[in-house]
């Protein structure tokens, strides 16, 4: 059945792609959409069958050469059942909504076929992503990840008439090539530590590489700490994460169900997949986590910030993806993966609805993307309205304080939130629960810009504004399902108490013996009676066991994150509400009692606004410090060394030298008799002298 | 005695039918005999190519040293042999059509390869003359053999003039070398001419021989006739110089280093391998400047020459071996170039610019191909048996040390693909002027498309070059020891 999961999507592709001239495009569509609810299915029968017992499923011998020894098999344990789920239910979502979207692109001339293929690249890109998550060792998991890459690339670049998509695909594929070249490094490490790429050995041998000094840029490091460094750069690039982010919002160039499918639900999260996967790794390699755990953070804010400012609806979603990812990577950092894992897996819904949401708004509108041409829509199209706004209610995190009911991401963000502060980390923290009023302020605005107020922009494109047919919103529909509820449904396995958290992800625990006290105090010293309320309550039932690689995650006997997290404070659990409510007020005051006000504060407070409103200039920095002097150097190369230097050199001895020895050759071929003797008579002169001089002499 | 004429006896019967040849076609019906006589001539030397090829085993040494009938000289011989009857009957057509077939070509051909036979079993300086003079008067006939044209005259007179320079050049270096050894035999020669003990005399003695040789195999700077001959003489004498005269002059070339100065290879070594850059770089600089077809091959020959005599420098048994198989490899290229030049005609006249090959791939797809091939072989490219053929030569290079030699080699065989690969050019990109025809010759067809699919195919696992490399091996290692 798992095979039938991985493989369904590229027989789709294949089909779609290469079949389309003989099946004809309608049904070529219908195939790839076809056999990718098919894997939804099963996946789903996977995913609620599941037993939380790791099991490998081997297809086939792959590369056998010395010691690398791999195998294409699935690895299937809970992590891997969780991405299942998620990426085929919204890639098949993605599909089935791309029917109505893709139906009449302006981009496309009348009669060019342009629809199979863009279906073909979607099913692709979901059998790379599989092979990414079903991976059993490294090799595999790297071909996913290339094969992801690769995918995103034709897909943002589906607009090749474009001059910016292809730019943007260009800039996805080199920045994440950035990031490929840590997580390849990492790969090379860990084969060179453990002499093996099967995560089942390289997990065994997680301690001895603890333990293990690395030498690493003229520098020892713990090797530990250097491979889950360099095994994170791979899952910033891919993830977006701070430094590595810029190609995220470029990529929005891309058709929206592309941004939908893979810059929300299911690519960009590959980063915290592999951090969870390599949970036994991080757990020995404090400082990486450490670092994990303040670039997650930093890029909660910055992306935040950025979002707050930005008018083309997809680039603020986008940048709210990214700030979203920076929440997913503070759980890693901290130790919760599965709290991680927790926000991946109600994020992927309802930012897939939301992009879906601001796809259907765009379709409406005929491609306008710009928030300030927007307004008023609320009549105009209220399935989408009402999508949007559940969206909105679960991203921003609405739910009742103190009680596990609420919208999906009120849950897992919570979950978040929480677990930064019980695992000590303040920075984190704080700017999480800033990010949460920003992701409020923004989200808000979003709504408020495009569905309420006057309608702005051009008269007639309102007039013919148009609600979506039903392949796109069903998507929507079944998605807000997801939205509203994975978060209550799923809250225990993903973040109960210790022991549903072990059987769900298949981990072994044991009764506790009593070291909670102990673990609270540091939270005790820092935040005072608050906390000792909550440390005198806190009773360790649980705690988590066994060896790295044993279930899907592994937790070290040291990391009680999970149970501090569910001691913190009371004002702790509620200050992500408190955030969004200010964010929701504050959004409120903006854009429907005083719609004036935005305008003035841009120009009150300008240097900061124009900060915001240019990404904190990243992409002008990077530009000054890497893309022109490579693009220099690149030249210099070209110009002078190729251009000059080599085929200068060329050109001068085949059009210069060469003809004149030639030249020389001819004219010595007289034709005289006398010549050719006088010739041979030199020859035998100059033999007999050389050899005189030389040959006679030994 | 008897023993000493049995080792002789092909020989002995390939002079006796020339001279059976010549007389009974002048008592007879004279020209009009020509076709039947090249037709047996050319089966009386495939009859002693097999004769030779399959019989002899061992060494046998006659008339006291004279004459060594060894496997090096088997091999030499059965190559030279195969070629000749090869030439032969691709010129018989061409020359009957021009009118220029006369009795006396097959009997001269057959005269030089008495000739080219006794040289590569020559075991003293006076058998080495004896054929090399014998082979040479009658190719200085045969390049004259169009008697009314002032160019073929004109060859065949600057060959005779150099030939005899050069002759004597030899007969100075043979008596050199008596005098300082006390005999004319290459068994004596070589205990007087140990390394380290070779006398000035002996030495000055040695590089004039080389010289006499060198013009032989028209190495640089003793190749000046080269061109000139090749241009004037009829296309398939033309054909004939290019392939079995190079094969025995080369062979004579080893015998001559190894039997008689094979202990002192240091001394002429390098020698050799002068020769042997010089040849490569002028044959692949003086051939781009070249419009005529058999010009170009001229200096073809000459740059081929110079990646043999690699193998010779190198002064091994491999050098030697690669050298052979070198020779036999360039015989089968140039048969198969050869054959297309002969079908090249405008008009019923004979065309040699290279320039009318333009656009011929259109009319003549499959004999352009196997040009194709033949070109390709010529310049080195893999897969095609030319580049093993100098991979060969480069290896023994190597292996004795001479990686400059190498080095200059790859570099004149780089620049000389320009003018190799300016034929394929023409053939399949040229501007549309060309409008030669190939006339319809089975003969000559079935000679390019095989010499084109023996170069195309000895690449394929399992024919490995059709065994060549093993029986060249045997025939080296009975020369070096």
């Amino acid at each position: 059945m798992e095979t039938i999961i991985l493989f369904a999507p590229l027989v789709g592709a294949l089909l779609c792609g290469f079949g389309w001239r003989i099946f004809g495009e309608t049904a070529a569509m219908w195939i790839g959409t076809g056999f990718l609810f098919l894997a939804a299915a099963l996946s789903w029968v996977v995913f609620l069958t599941f037993d939380g017992v790791s099991q490998k499923i081997e297809i086939m011998r792959f590369i056998q050469s010395g010691y690398l020894d791999t195998s294409w098999a699935i690895r299937l344990d809970r992590l891997t059942a969780i991405m299942l789920i998620v990426i085929t239910t919204v890639s098949a979502l993605v599909h089935l909504y791309s029917f109505g979207y893709m139906a009449n692109d302006p981009q496309w001339k009348d009669g060019e076929s342009y629809k199979p293929r863009f279906f073909a690249y979607l099913s692709f890109f979901t059998f790379a992503m599989l092979s990414l998550v079903t991976a059993d060792n490294l090799i595999q998991m790297f071909f996913g990840w290339e094969g992801v890459g690769v995918a995103s690339y034709l897909l943002i670049g589906f607009y090749y008439r474009k001059p910016s998509a292809n730019a943007a695909a260009i800039k996805a594929f080199v920045v994440n090539r950035v990031g490929d070249f840590g997580f390849a490094l990492g790969i090379f490490g860990l084969f060179y530590l453990t002499k093996s790429v099967n995560f089942d050995v390289v997990f065994a041998a997680v301690p001895d590489i603890a333990n293990t000094q690395l030498t690493f840029l003229w520098r020892e490091w713990n090797a530990a700490n250097v491979l889950a460094f360099l095994l994170f750069i791979g899952a910033m690039g891919k993830s977006a994460q701070l430094f590595l982010h810029t190609w995220l919002p470029d990529a929005m160039e891309g058709p929206t169900p592309v941004s939908a499918l893979i810059h929300a639900a299911t690519m960009v999260t590959a980063g915290v997949f592999l951090v969870c996967r390599m949970s036994p790794l991080m757990e020995f390699a404090p400082q990486a986590t450490a670092f994990i755990t303040v670039i997650g953070a930093t890029t909660a804010f910055f992306a935040a910030t950025v979002g707050l400012v930005q008018t083309d609806i997809k680039r603020v979603i986008a940048y709210s993806t990214c700030s979203q990812l920076g929440y997913m990577f503070v759980a890693a950092g901290v130790g919760m993966y599965s709290a991680a894992m927790f926000h991946l897996f109600t994020h992927a819904f309802f930012k897939a609805m939301l992009f879906l949401g601001a796809g259907s708004v765009i379709h409406a509108l005929h491609h306008e993307q710009d928030m300030t041409n927007y307004g008023g829509l609320r009549k105009k199209i209220p399935y989408t309205f009402w999508a949007m706004m559940i969206g909105t209610l679960a991203i921003t995190g609405v739910g009742i304080p103190l009680t596990h009911i609420g919208f999906a991401g009120f849950l897992s963000k919570d979950a978040i939130i929480e677990s930064a502060y019980a695992g000590g980390s303040a920075y984190g923290f704080w700017l999480l629960v800033a990010a949460a009023a920003m992701t409020s302020f923004y989200s808000w605005r979003l709504m408020f810009l495009t569905f309420f107020g006057e309608a702005r922009g051009d008269k007639h494109t309102h007039e013919h504004a148009h609600e979506s047919p039903m392949v796109m919103l069903i998507p929507l529909g079944v998605l807000s399902l997801g939205a509203v509820f994975a978060g209550m449904i799923w809250f225990k396995p993903f973040f109960g108490h210790t022991n549903y958290v072990a059987d769900f992800y298949g981990i072994p625990y044991e009764e506790a013996v009593s070291h909670g006290d102990g673990h609270v105090e540091g939270a005790e010293d820092a935040h005072g009676d608050d906390v000792a309320k909550a440390a005198g309550k806190a009773e360790h039932h649980y705690a988590f066991a066994g060896a790295p690689g044993e279930g899907a995650l592994y937790f070290a006997p040291d990391n009680t994150v999970l149970d501090d997290a569910h001691n913190v404070p009371k004002w702790v659990k509620v200050s992500p509400f408190v955030a969004m409510v200010f964010g929701f007020l504050m959004a409120m005051w903006f854009y429907i009692w005083n719609p004036s006000l935005p305008a003035r504060l841009a120009e009150n407070q300008r240097p900061l606004y124009l900060f915001f409103k240019n990404k904190w200039y990243f992409d002008e920095v990077y530009d000054a410090i890497f893309v022109r002097p490579t693009k220099a150097i690149g030249r210099f190369l070209w110009k002078r060394g190729d251009g000059d230097v080599i085929d200068g050199s060329i050109n001068g001895i085949a059009m210069g030298i060469i003809p004149f020895i030639t030249r020389i050759a001819g004219r010595a071929q007289s034709g005289y008799i006398f010549t050719y003797a006088f010739a041979m008579v030199i020859g035998i002169a100059v033999l007999v002298t050389w050899m005189t001089l030389s040959g006679g002499a030994h | 005695m008897s023993a000493d004429l049995g080792t002789i006896l092909p020989e002995i019967l390939l002079s006796l039918f020339a001279i059976l040849g010549l007389l009974g076609a002048v008592y007879t019906g004279k020209d009009a005999l020509a076709s039947a006589l090249v037709w047996v001539t050319s089966a009386v030397f495939l009859g002693l190519a097999a004769w030779i090829g399959l019989s002899g085993e061992g060494t046998h040494i006659a008339f006291n040293g004279m004459f060594v009938d060894d496997g090096f000289a088997r091999f030499a011989k059965v190559v030279i042999l195969l070629s000749a009857a090869a030439v032969l009957v691709m010129s018989e057509g061409y020359m009957k059509s021009r009118d220029l077939l006369r009795f006396e070509y097959p009997v001269l051909v057959a005269l030089s390869v008495v000739g080219m036979m006794m040289m590569v079993s020559a075991g003293d300086l006076m058998a080495l003359y004896m054929g090399l003079e014998l082979q040479s008067l009658a190719l200085y006939v045969v390049a004259s053999l169009r008697r009314d044209s002032a160019r073929s005259t004109e060859a065949g007179l600057k060959y005779f003039v150099l030939g005899a320079l050069s002759s004597g050049l030899l007969l100075y270096g043979a008596s050199l070398v008596y005098g300082y050894a006390g005999t004319t035999l290459f068994s004596g020669i070589i205990q007087t001419a140990q390394h380290g003990d070779v006398s000035l005399g002996l030495l000055f003695g040695l590089i004039f021989l080389i010289a006499g040789l060198a013009f032989k195999v028209s190495a640089v700077p003793f190749h000046m006739w080269t061109p000139d001959v090749y241009e004037g003489a009829p296309t398939p004498v033309t054909a004939f110089f290019a392939t079995a005269p190079k094969v025995a002059a080369m062979a004579l070339f080893a015998r001559v280093m190894h039997d008689a100065f094979g202990g002192a290879i240091k001394d002429w070594s390098q020698v050799v391998a002068l020769l042997s850059v010089l040849s490569m770089l002028l044959g692949a600089f003086a051939a781009i400047g070249q419009t005529n077809i058999k010009r170009l091959m001229a200096y073809s020959s000459i740059a081929h020459m110079g990646y043999a005599l690699i193998g010779l420098a190198a002064g091994t048994a491999l050098g030697i071996q690669s050298m052979l198989v070198y020779m036999a490899i360039y015989v089968t290229m140039n048969i198969g170039t050869f054959a297309f030049i002969l079908m090249m005609e405008r008009d019923g006249q004979p065309v040699t610019d290279i320039s009318a090959l333009n656009q011929f791939a259109k009319r003549e797809p499959g004999k352009a191909l196997a040009m194709l091939v033949l070109m390709f072989s010529l310049a080195g490219v893999p897969p095609m048996l030319g580049f093993f053929a100098k991979f060969g030569v480069w290896q023994a290079g190597v292996d004795a040390g001479l990686v400059w030699l190498v080095v200059v080699s790859a570099f004149a065989s780089a620049i000389g693909a320009y003018y190799y690969l300016r034929i394929v050019f023409f053939m399949y990109f040229g501007s549309e002027d060309g409008a030669i025809e190939v006339n319809g010759s089975k003969t000559l067809w079935v000679f390019l498309m095989g010499a084109a699919a023996i170069i195309g195919i000895a690449w394929v696992p399992g024919i490995n070059m059709f065994g060549i490399g093993a029986i060249a091996e045997l025939a080296a290692t009975s020369l070096v020891n």
